[in-house]
């Protein structure tokens, strides 16, 4: 049943609840896109490793990941070692290119600001409209797209004339509020601008939990059951794979001013969840893993030289990942600049060449064949770069 | 540690060096039972601005304040509410409570001395099998030292009778906000909420921010006890400038970062209960009240360029001299001034509301009453009354109010769960910049139905509100009923056809609770 037919059907007639899969499978033409957003702006110097460059090490005296410990990515970047049995084995498999040098041209340096510039996805400058986020726009343009924001709150990227359901993946409990009491409560709304919203609130809570309960019952007899991040990138996954094709979630806790650690330590433990939680979502999507698309983005990168305090501030340029079971991985993509001191921005932070909206845009042109149209709506005045991973 | 007499520092910072110490003994614990309060028989013939402004001004219409505001006519009160005298008027049994609670009883001083001996008694068992209850000990002392403070923040926002001001300590600690899981912020969090915040929701901005910038709390969150000459860390100063006081955008630079991070070197904690292990400085005077130290050795004394004035390097006073200039900035003005406009009137509220607000601001010195004086006499807000959606918080407390009134809940538990299911978790947002207090933040289609799964476990009564923790057994508490109040009586004329048909429809008096609190009307205030 698709969900056009479920919000009438809904009203009129008790869910039939049922294990397995209960809804068609969003068409095997349009992939499957989820953006994961990292908040607090990660170290990406110390993810993806320019393992070249003498000034790199120089930079970061007590930070660096030492040279036989990142994993070997090619002549210049190594992988940090808490993703080797994560996104290492998706590299090795040509499934996962990382885009260095990649960011906005925010200089505000501000998280929120810059969060917010991304996910509203306008030219900067501009005086802004905060009724209308990029994701929102992705979904306007894509027929048959049925998005979902996998966060407690709508973030602002979902904004915009039609509502996207959000849902929070630690509450997929059985709804509470039903029969009779869900048709009164949508009467108290007709006409209203919340109508649609409280209308999709009912739908949605009641699909993710048949979804997920008939998997977590199939899944039980497995022993661990996992935690965090990773048990949010399973849900997730079963969600992206029966039911929701454009999908959202962020992860925060980088804003690593102090003590961040290097090879092991705070950051390490960040990116070790964040990659087996990818790692799941990649195994536990299955076949379907090879129709779907993960591009992987935060605010800004980290001032190039540690700080202080064994931490790093605001910076710049940041590194982009994009993974998929049939992404042209295995490669550092984009433009590229020798990591040297002479290269920094404002002498202190990685620069920016790859923008995000020439990224993301690249991605929709190749996987949805957007037009440069359609595009301009979604992110207007950006060419979208060919950075050859679809 | 070598306390120094700071003649010359603010008047703030003495008020740190002579934080409340409290040396009476501890009272028992109080037991709170259940027990009915009868409401006063008048009905009431509030007006419907009446109502709708005491719905604004505080947490919730309910009977009693009602009453009040009627008994007192509308301008008295707002008055009263804008210099609110320094009985908050709690029913006998809340006021006990919080007076009893340790963080009530203790110093900061004190509870991080237990706090800390706690935490090395437990290091000490490593490697043997205690260690694990030691750990689990420590953890729980520090939860409970939080669950105090969240206990006593939402007791006096659920019965307090200056609500305005209770509003106002929860909207400038979410601007000043600090998360309570970082680092063992949950021993400071009280201490917090108590010293620096809310002795000045109502009075000078600048008072305001000076209390932040020396409380513990901010130092450990925002990373400027690490903050050192030679080991710059700019992360405070930053915040300060974007989030606390101009706002990013409104013309200072990362220069102007930069320099305010070398004006804050030094300032910092000291949690450790000894002495600290410097040498004398030449430069001047250690700086200690509380957990707060200010270091000279740790200090850039070089002369400073901040926002265009020049700053002596002298220590401690620069810090003193950059609250002062951030404070009268024009920028800070308005800045302050809409986001007082956004939480108390409307989302993206007028240019022209917030300059005449700013302007009150430039000319009162900051006075935060005055501010909001100026926006509460204007068009605008009288125009949003009623239309303001609701975030998480004032949805939680006002379903609160409005079914049980004055009567007092006995345990705050569930109130902190719906809380972390809608999203909004008391001292719980992670990074600096606070909660939104946009419609669109907090009104999307999980949000709406977690809200109505809340006005349901409400409206059916036994939630757990009632009923001790440590009690096994059934709660005693019947179903409320809303509709049967006087507060219901006096909003019911402002309900829609389509809310009142839906409301009759309703099967009992559960249900009636879950469809009143889940109403459009009841989303808004």
């Amino acid at each position: 049943m698709r969900r056009r037919h479920f919000l009438t059907a809904a009203l009129s007639m008790p869910f039939l609840g049922t294990a397995g899969r209960l809804y068609a499978l969003p068409a095997p033409s349009a992939p499957r896109l989820l953006i994961v957003f990292m908040r607090g702006a990660y170290d990406a110097a110390n993810i993806v490793v320019p393992v070249s460059s003498d000034f790199y090490y120089a930079a970061r005296p007590t930070l660096a990941i030492p040279k036989g410990q990142a994993l070997h990515l090619n002549n210049d970047w190594g992988l940090h070692p808490a993703l080797k049995d994560s996104l290492y084995p998706l590299w090795t498999k040509a499934q996962i290119a990382f885009v260095p040098f990649a960011g906005t041209d925010d200089l505000t340096r501000s998280h929120f600001e810059t969060q917010d510039t991304i996910e509203l996805g306008q030219p900067v400058g501009g005086s802004r409209d905060y009724r209308s986020g990029f994701i929102s726009r992705i979904a306007a343009s894509l027929a048959g797209s049925d998005p979902i924001a996998f966060t407690s709150n709508l973030p602002l990227s979902f904004r915009g004339a039609k509502p996207i359901p959000n849902i929070a993946l630690n509450f997929t409990g059985k709804p509470a509020v039903t029969g009779n009491d869900v048709e009164l409560i949508q009467a108290m709304y007709q006409g209203l601008e919340l109508a649609p919203a409280v209308a999709q609130g009912f739908a949605v809570q009641e699909e993710v939990y048949q979804v997920i309960s008939a998997e977590m019952q199939a899944a039980n007899r497995n022993a661990v059951s996992p935690k965090g991040f990773e048990l949010s990138a399973q849900r997730i996954a079963i969600l992206m794979r029966d039911k929701f094709n454009l999908g959202f979630v962020d992860v925060g806790g980088w804003d690593t001013h102090v003590n961040e650690g290097s090879a092991d330590g705070y950051l390490a433990n960040r990116i070790g969840e964040l990659g087996r939680g990818l790692a799941l979502l990649a195994s536990t999507l299955g076949d379907d893993w090879d129709n779907t698309v993960v591009i992987v983005v935060s605010e800004f990168g980290r001032t190039f030289r540690e700080n202080g305090d064994r931490g790093t501030d605001h910076g710049h340029g940041s590194v982009y990942w994009v993974l998929g079971g049939k992404v042209k991985g295995g490669k550092i993509a984009g433009r590229q600049v020798g990591v040297t001191e002479a290269a920094l921005f404002q002498n202190r932070d990685w620069p920016v060449l790859n923008d995000y909206r020439g990224l993301i845009g690249c991605v929709l042109q190749k996987a949805y064949g957007l037009n440069s149209g359609k595009l301009g709506t979604i992110f207007p005045s950006v060419q979208p770069d060919d950075l050859a991973l679809i | 540690m070598r306390i120094v007499g700071p003649a010359s520092l603010l008047s703030v910072l003495l008020l740190v060096a002579c934080a409340p110490t409290t040396t009476a003994p501890p009272s028992p614990p109080i037991q709170p039972q259940f027990h009915a309060v009868a409401e006063s028989s008048a009905a009431l013939d509030t007006s419907p601005t009446d109502i709708a402004v005491l719905n604004r001004l505080s947490w919730g219409a309910e009977t009693s304040d009602a009453q009040l505001l009627r008994r007192e006519g509308l301008q008295n009160w707002v008055n009263r509410q804008l210099n609110p005298s320094a009985d908050d008027g709690l029913p006998a049994d809340v006021a006990a409570q919080i007076t009893a609670m340790e963080i009530g009883q203790k110093t900061l001083v004190q509870v991080n001395d237990e706090v800390r001996d706690m935490r090395d008694a437990a290091q000490a068992k490593k490697g043997t099998p205690d260690f694990d209850a030691g750990q689990k000990a420590y953890q729980q002392k520090l939860n409970n030292l939080a669950r105090e403070a969240a206990t006593r923040s939402l007791l006096r926002d659920l019965y307090s009778r200056n609500q305005l001001k209770e509003q106002l300590t929860w909207f400038w600690m979410n601007h000043f906000n600090v998360s309570q899981n970082k680092n063992d912020i949950r021993v400071l969090i009280g201490d917090y909420e108590e010293h620096a915040i809310r002795p000045h929701v109502l009075g000078k901005f600048r008072d305001l921010l000076a209390a932040t910038v020396v409380h513990p709390a901010m130092l450990e969150y925002l990373d400027n006890f690490q903050n050192a000459n030679g080991h710059i860390n700019e992360n405070y100063a930053r915040e300060i400038m974007e989030l606390h006081t101009m706002g990013v955008g409104s013309g200072y630079t990362q220069n102007d970062v930069q320099q305010l991070a070398h004006i804050l070197t030094g300032m910092g904690v000291n949690m450790s209960g000894q002495p600290p292990k410097m040498q004398k400085s030449q430069r001047g005077p250690y700086f200690g009240a509380g957990l707060t130290l200010f270091n000279p050795n740790r200090h850039d004394f070089s002369d400073k360029l901040f926002l265009g004035i020049t700053i002596q390097g002298a220590g401690l006073r620069e810090i003193d001299q950059a609250v002062a200039i951030l404070a009268a900035e024009p920028a800070t003005a308005y800045f302050v001034s809409r986001e007082l406009a956004e939480y108390f009137c409307c989302d993206a509220p007028p240019a022209s509301l917030v300059s005449s607000m700013a302007a009150t601001y430039l000319q009162s010195d900051g006075k935060i009453a005055s501010v909001l004086r100026t926006l509460f006499a204007s068009s605008e807000f009288k125009a949003s009354l009623g239309q303001k959606f609701k975030d998480p918080t004032h949805y939680a407390v006002s379903a609160l109010r409005a079914a049980y009134g004055q009567q007092v809940i006995l345990n705050v538990q569930p109130l902190l769960n719906w809380l972390n299911r809608m999203g909004e978790p008391l001292y719980g947002h992670e990074t600096p910049d606070g909660y939104s207090m946009e419609e669109a933040a907090w009104s999307g289609p999980g949000q709406m139905e977690t809200r109505f799964e809340i006005a349901r476990m409400i409206g059916l009564g036994h939630s757990g509100l009632y009923k001790l923790p440590q009690d096994a057994g059934p709660e005693p508490a019947p179903p409320p009923l809303i509709l049967q109040t006087h507060y219901y009586e006096a909003i019911a004329p402002n309900l829609s056809p389509a809310t009142v048909s839906a409301l009759n429809k309703g099967q009992n008096p559960a249900d009636k609770n879950l469809l009143f609190l889940a109403s459009p009307e009841f989303m808004r205030r």
